[in-house]
């Protein structure tokens, strides 16, 4: 059988981020970094902050609501790149650089959560 | 007009005519409203990575300890970084609506052999993001 | 004297040209009249030299596709009156090499639309005595709003990923695929399978959706590219959990 491409799955990357996206960051973008910051709403404190991040459970929801829309980001951003700017003869360069930036963010979700005190 | 007349032979034969091809602009995508929306659209893609951006300095804010933290809270109020957030919102929303309103033609739903109109599962789409973001508010509010 | 409208009218002649001219001819502004009708009376009363392509005036065959104030239209479907006072610029189908005035060189679209095999393939043909496929309403209700494309290639000229990768098989010729791939008496989705599922298939495309909006058939051939997407992806899954599977 031929090479496996890779388009199918980044896809399905794409898609499964998007809808994460969709459903969770406007809630999230709102309350922690409007609401809060602005005072409309009480933050938790950092003791609370911190007793709701350690649980495993929370760890394994942020892992999922920083990686999989990176790979949202990476997919349309590259996608932008080429069709927006016509620079597909850049296509290499520009799919290392956004997946690069992709898959680091989500190694830095994982090292961050995993190692959380 | 006498500028674009063909001097000489012309350049094509009988049998392999010259065709005009027109080249696509650099700027095709501001040549039509619908071509805007949609590079917007894919756009808003950057605000949702800015917004994995911010989560994970926050997450390492709280992991460093309570003075980090506090610091990150009084980085978030900088009017630039609220007027960033402020736009990446509109984005971020902006993207929840445009994908809610497009998933029913990528996923075809199927019941008795006839199809769900798409009205229906983008409202479904609709009431579930109410109610995870209600759930989300909540937990985050204290319970 | 009746009412007119103006209609600036693309000119080219590869062997006068370089690039397309507009020309300005008057005509009857009638309220039952459409684009094409005015075409033909230019054809008719004012310059035999002008040249379209035309044929069934009914939204049927597909041919009379063109450039209306910027938007891909049926001529033969849009009427004068919405443009009112004028003027109406009418240019050549976009995207596509232009051979003279409003017509348009197609053979690109041609050799697409056979590359995907729109027709219902069978492993083994049945004798005609044992009569012939059936289906249901709900097989049928499938993939019917596929097969209403009339080829016009409105979608081509509304798609700028066709525009900027001539390579990209393009909207219609992926619905038609689908067209085929969902009817429950052919068996050649497999066989498609390769040409879709290329970057220059079904990944090329990002869904801007204008192909949609143009079709005078509502035939959304960008759902049909999405919904081929998943159906890649799937494929795609299920071949990491069964590597030794023909696919």
């Amino acid at each position: 059988m031929a090479k496996k491409p890779i388009e199918p799955f980044l896809w399905a990357l794409f898609s499964v981020g998007g809808v994460v996206a969709a459903f969770l960051i406007p809630i999230h973008l709102f309350l922690s970094d409007l609401a809060f910051p602005l005072g409309w709403l009480k933050a938790p404190g950092y003791e609370s902050a911190l007793a709701l991040v350690r649980h495993p459970v929370s760890r394994i929801y942020l892992f999922v609501l920083c990686s999989l829309p990176l790979f949202h980001w990476a997919h349309r951003f590259r996608y932008t790149l080429y069709d927006g700017l016509q620079i597909k003869h850049l296509n290499e360069l520009i799919n290392v650089l956004c997946y690069g930036a992709a898959v680091l963010g989500t190694a830095v979700a994982g090292y961050l959560l995993w190692n959380f005190p | 007009m006498r500028s674009n007349e063909l001097n000489g032979t012309p350049r094509h034969t009988p049998y392999h005519p010259k065709w005009y091809r027109t080249r696509v602009s650099t700027y095709w995508w501001l040549h039509q409203w619908s071509y805007l929306k949609f590079v917007l659209r894919e756009l808003s893609s950057i605000f949702v990575a800015f917004f994995v951006l911010i989560t994970l300095l926050q997450i390492r804010a709280l992991s460093q300890g309570p003075q980090a933290y506090a610091e990150f809270q009084n980085w978030l109020r900088k009017p630039l970084l609220i007027t960033l957030n402020a736009v990446s919102f509109f984005f971020v929303l902006f993207h929840t609506l445009t994908w809610f309103n497009l998933a029913p033609r990528a996923l075809v739903v199927r019941v008795r052999g006839r199809r769900v109109p798409d009205t229906l599962i983008a409202a479904t789409n609709y009431i579930a993001w109410l109610a995870i973001s209600g759930i989300v508010a909540w937990l985050l509010l204290g319970g | 004297m009746a009412e007119t409208i103006v209609l600036e009218a693309a000119r080219y002649s590869p062997e006068h040209h370089l690039e397309p001219t507009f020309q300005n001819y008057e005509v009857p502004f009638r309220k039952d009249w459409v684009v094409l009708d005015a075409l033909n009376y230019i054809k008719d009363k004012v310059d035999g030299s002008l040249t379209f392509r035309w044929s069934c005036r009914m939204g049927v065959c597909g041919s009379c596709g063109m450039m209306v104030n910027g938007e891909p239209q049926l001529t033969c479907a849009t009427f004068l009156a919405p443009y009112a006072p004028g003027p109406v610029r009418v240019e050549p189908l976009r995207y596509f090499p232009v051979v003279r005035d409003l017509v348009v060189e197609i053979t690109d679209f041609m050799v697409k639309l056979q590359k995907v095999k729109p027709w219902v393939i069978r492993k083994d043909e049945k004798p005609l005595s044992e009569g012939e496929f059936l289906q249901t309403p709900q097989e049928l209700d499938t993939y019917k709003q596929f097969s209403m494309c009339i080829n016009c290639m409105l979608c081509y000229a509304a798609c700028p990923v066709y525009g900027l990768d001539p390579m990209f098989i393009g909207p219609a010729a992926i619905a038609l695929a689908q067209r085929y791939n969902l009817d429950s008496r052919d068996q050649g989705s497999k066989q498609r399978f390769d040409i879709l599922a290329q970057h220059e298939g079904i990944w090329g495309c990002t869904f801007v959706g204008e192909c949609t909006k143009v079709c005078p058939k509502n035939v959304d051939p960008a759902g049909a590219i999405q919904q081929y997407k998943l159906t890649a992806a799937k494929e795609w899954f299920k071949s990491l959990l069964v590597p030794w599977g023909s696919r």
